[in-house]
């Protein structure tokens, strides 16, 4: 169609200096000591904070599956709704999303302490007060609650795509609910399911402030180790570069097994 | 009955859901009205919070700036980022598959690689630059923060025009160059209108992701804070219920951006529905 | 480092004993800023008016009297004064303004390190000398306040503030009153404790609690004293700097360690908190005002310096945030509650048994900083072999997803 190429050329130029060339330095940060010299130091003694790895991908884990069972039914409900209707439901999932993110988490951490309002709420009725923040439990709270919509909307959008009469006729041939689910509505909505675990579990992985703000700074995850390196109390470029090559490598790995997401769906979720 | 149940259950499901998304953010608003500074024990009302947000310096410096980065940092990409589709999509299908891989980076990236990516790129010019004099000493702060949230908004631009020039339909173009355009009249007669509901929304989600940007900015700013990192820094403070009021004010606005599109919306969609009956009439 | 101490209470005691008028009316020769604030006529504050300079100060959370909660707003009234616009931030430790220095690229005017920071970034040649000419109001603070270690002929550095850290308690929520830094790893306490989130201020409690030396000599002795802070963390509600303010207030935590000045905020929101100077012995410290190397106006920044060491400044200052001031002027001129508080002012029992911080090796600090995160990651349950179990499973399902692909693949060619 148009035969000019040229035009992408500012953006190539862009493209190399700032998305290409800032991944090449944390290579070389990772693989060099503090002179210079190129070692493998820095990549072993990540073998030191491998709980936190262990923690972070377990956490995350947790959170993605707790998203994907709780968002399940809401995208299936949006997508049966009159067309009108899902307009108005749509701005409403993602009304929160478009709240500043700090203040999300910062909400919760005034709901979960011991002198907290549910402690409160729950104090009238006798029950005593629990320790909810500061746990791991708060952190993945803080994730299902900010990463929720994330998952809302692929589902959504790929449930939409699902025709009613595809439905009707599998339980017309005989199938029960639970057929119809496993059979028919989950495999078609399968991008969906995996743009959403995707655009879950990266954040989930490698947020630092919601383990700081609900974790008490107790539950290091591998954003908090990452985030000490660079800014913090352990000031070296080149662990935190290591541990930044560790962490995309890792989710590397979980994009490809949620590799059936092209192109196309992660459009149509933007 | 049963189906009557199961929709009821569904209903109830969805309202639950609902709640919870929204229950931290009510929250929020109600303590705002709060008279101590206690956020979870209401002793009374008054508006005090709300008139002390608005002098307060720290935070009404950090929105302008927010809002002048994002609109900047907008509107370059979105220009950017269009030229960047339309060349992309001449170019053959291996480096369109290549280039839209590394595009992607950004996006799939943890937002704290990108941020610490940038921050050790910045701090090699700026190691590099030093030897020369040519770049200013303090280079950490509004360039930083402009490169880097033009940086991420960019993936989002061609990824939103993309599909839209997929789609439209090539012979508009080929008809314009038929009927004596130049290929540049042509582009800016024929192709750009088609694209500019793909490129509005392409500029409004840049607009969002970059006043929303947290951690990108948090690496990259130098001595200046954006609206986010502002409120981190009180979070980790004494906390003054001025947060509250910010937050309620934030989801008011955005509310009500949501509901006036809403509305501009529906109208459209009546008037197209209408001009479609009408023309089903004759 | 004792003898200055010492010297430090004798100074106490002269201030004490001739307390003199405290000045009523306006001299002659000073300038009114606000109805609080009046600044010395000799000094040419105007200088820059006029030419949009600004300065970036970075300073510690709740660290000046900036207006909040009624108090004066002494940037403003620099602003108002000089005609030079402040951008002030802040930080929340000493290792964090480091880490935002040290990697270039950002430049601020004004910094506030302790006292081991200051003699680290002097080493390190980021600090630049200043120049007394522009800062008249030094001579305004003790002697005795003068010519530490860190720095010796105050080349680099003015005090701003000093202090001691010390334990906060609920007194509510405790059965008896906590006398010793041991407390903080009683077992009855356990999820009701908070604790430093700095290496140097939780290195600090734990070596005094085993009778040591706050200032690590060896590599051995640092990771001897951060294996009893490992043993705290069954017991540490959350690692907190300035988050402390709410968490005690709020009744959240039961004993926390933080600095004196901060204390004596949080009582006076607070009646149920008590402070108490463990018998083991507490840090000193001294928070100074510098100028990094790459300020670009360090005249400007230099009058910021002058402007802070101003009596009435001062006295703001110290009235808000309750740290104990350098400068006799404003000691004089303090409420009778807080110029005679055991917790701001110690006595000179407290004082024998501190300790002040000194700058480390680089070997000992690096250990140290990678000791840190070793014990902030440290996981009781030892989950090490969970990241084995994960990398299997990665592996194993990338084979099969390569597998699968594969099969369709072959699958299509027909």
């Amino acid at each position: 169609m148009i035969k000019s190429k040229a035009a992408a050329s500012p953006y190539l130029v862009w493209m190399v200096i700032f998305i290409v060339a800032p991944l090449l330095i944390v290579a070389y940060y990772a693989f060099t000591d503090a002179s210079g010299n190129f070692t493998l130091e820095n990549i072993m003694a990540i073998g030191r904070y491998s709980s936190v790895f262990a923690r972070s991908l377990l956490l995350a884990a947790e959170a993605t599956v707790i998203c994907l069972v709780l968002a399940f039914p809401v995208g299936y409900f949006l997508s049966r709704l009159r067309a009108s209707k899902q307009h108005i439901m749509l701005m409403l999932v993602m009304l929160p999303m478009w709240m500043n993110f700090l203040l999300r988490t910062y909400a919760w951490m005034s709901l979960l302490e011991n002198n907290g309002i549910i402690n409160t709420v729950l104090g009238f009725f006798g029950l005593g007060p629990f320790r909810m923040i500061n746990t791991a439990g708060a952190v993945v709270l803080g994730m299902v609650y900010n990463y929720l919509p994330y998952m809302i909307l692929p589902l959504y959008t790929a449930m939409t795509k699902i025709d009613n009469s595809i439905i009707e006729a599998a339980q017309d041939l005989g199938a029960s609910t639970l057929g119809t689910f496993t059979k028919v509505l989950l495999p078609l909505s399968g991008p969906g399911i995996a743009t959403g675990i995707t655009m879950v579990f990266v954040p989930s992985v490698s947020t630092f402030i919601i383990s700081r703000m609900l974790g008490g700074g107790s539950n290091l995850l591998i954003g908090d180790l990452i985030e000490l390196q660079f800014l913090g109390n352990s000031y070296n470029f080149n662990m935190g570069s290591a541990m930044s090559l560790v962490l995309m490598v890792i989710v590397l790995l979980c994009m490809s097994f949620t590799s059936s997401f092209d192109e196309q769906e992660m459009e149509g979720v933007m | 009955m049963k189906s009557r149940h199961l929709r009821l259950l569904q209903r109830t499901y969805v309202v639950l859901i609902f709640c919870f998304m929204y229950l931290p953010i009510l929250v929020l608003a109600v303590f705002s009205f709060n008279e101590s500074k206690s956020r979870t024990v209401f002793t009374g009302f008054t508006l005090d919070w709300y008139k002390s947000l608005f002098t307060n310096r720290m935070i009404l410096s950090a929105l302008a700036l927010s809002l002048a980065v994002a609109l900047v940092s907008a509107v370059v990409a979105t220009v950017v980022g269009t030229m960047a589709t339309v060349g992309i999509s001449a170019m053959g299908r291996k480096s369109q598959l290549f280039i839209n891989n590394i595009s992607y980076m950004p996006v799939v990236n943890p937002e704290i690689i990108t941020g610490v990516s940038l921050m050790l790129l910045f701090v090699f010019l700026q190691n590099w630059a030093s030897k020369f004099d040519v770049l200013p000493d303090a280079f950490f702060g509004l360039p930083t923060l402009l490169i880097a949230h033009i940086t991420f908004n960019l993936p989002y631009v061609i990824f939103n025009v993309s599909p839209k020039l997929r789609q439209m339909d090539s012979r508009i173009y080929e008809a314009a160059l038929d009927l004596g355009c130049t290929p540049r009249q042509a582009f800016f007669k024929a192709v750009l209108p088609e694209l500019t509901p793909a490129i509005l929304s392409a500029f409004l989600i840049c607009l969002t992701y970059s006043i929303d940007d947290f951690i990108i900015s948090y690496f990259n700013c130098g001595t200046l804070q954006t609206l986010p990192i502002a409120i981190y820094s009180m979070t980790r403070k004494k906390v003054s219920p001025e947060i509250n009021a910010l937050s309620t004010i934030m989801f008011l606005v955005i509310l009500s951006i949501i509901l006036i599109s809403n509305a501009l919306d529906s109208r459209r969609y009546k008037r197209e529905q209408g001009l479609g009956k009408a023309g089903e009439g004759r | 480092m004792k003898k200055q101490l010492r010297a430090l209470f004798c100074a106490a005691l002269v201030l004490l004993l001739s307390l003199g008028a405290a000045p009523a009316a306006l001299a002659e020769d000073q300038i009114q800023v606000t109805e609080d604030i009046s600044v010395s006529g000799d000094y040419d504050w105007k200088r820059f008016e006029g030419q949009g300079v600004t300065l970036n100060v970075y300073n510690w959370g709740l660290y000046i009297s900036d207006g909040s909660e009624e108090s004066v707003d002494v940037i403003s009234a620099f602003e108002n004064l000089t005609g030079i616009k402040v951008n002030y931030t802040t930080f929340d430790s000493n290792e964090s303004l480091y880490a935002k220095i040290k990697s270039g690229g950002v430049s601020y005017d004004v910094i506030v390190p302790s006292d081991y920071m200051v003699g680290k970034m002097v080493e390190e040649g980021m600090l630049a000398p200043l120049d007394y000419s522009n800062i008249p109001n030094a001579a305004g603070i003790g002697a005795e306040y003068l010519g530490w270690p860190f720095d010796e002929e105050n080349t680099y550095s003015v005090p701003y503030m000093w202090g001691t850290t010390g334990l906060i308690y609920n007194t509510t929520m405790v059965q008896e009153a906590p006398d010793s830094w041991a407390d903080m790893w009683d077992v009855q306490y356990a999820g009701n404790v908070l604790m430093f989130n700095n290496s140097r201020d939780a290195y600090a409690v734990a070596a005094k609690k085993l009778g040591m030396s706050l200032n690590p000599a060896s590599v051995e002795e640092v990771d001897g004293v951060i294996e009893e802070l490992k043993a705290q963390k069954s017991v540490v509600q959350a690692y907190v700097m300035d988050e402390i303010f709410d968490k005690m207030e709020g009744g959240e935590a039961a004993l926390a360690p933080y600095y004196a000045g901060d204390a004596i905020t949080m009582i006076q929101d607070n009646p149920d908190l008590a402070f108490v100077f463990p018998k083991e012995g507490v840090n000193f410290f001294v928070d100074s005002l510098c100028i990094p190397a790459n300020c670009k106006n360090k005249e400007a920044a230099e009058m910021f310096l002058n402007y802070m060491c101003e009596p009435d400044v001062g006295l703001a200052n110290c009235e808000f945030i309750g740290y104990s001031t350098p400068i006799g002027k404003v000691w004089e001129r303090l409420d009778d509650e807080l110029k005679y508080s055991e917790i701001a002012y110690p006595s000179q029992e407290v004082l024998d048994k501190a300790e002040a911080f000194t700058t480390l090796s680089a070997q000992v600090n690096s250990a140290l900083d990678t000791a840190w995160s070793d014990m902030k990651s440290y996981d009781e349950g030892g989950s090490g072999w969970m990241v084995l179990v994960f990398l299997i499973l990665a592996l194993a399902i990338s084979v099969f997803n390569i597998w699968h692909r594969v099969r369709k693949k072959l699958r299509n060619e027909y």
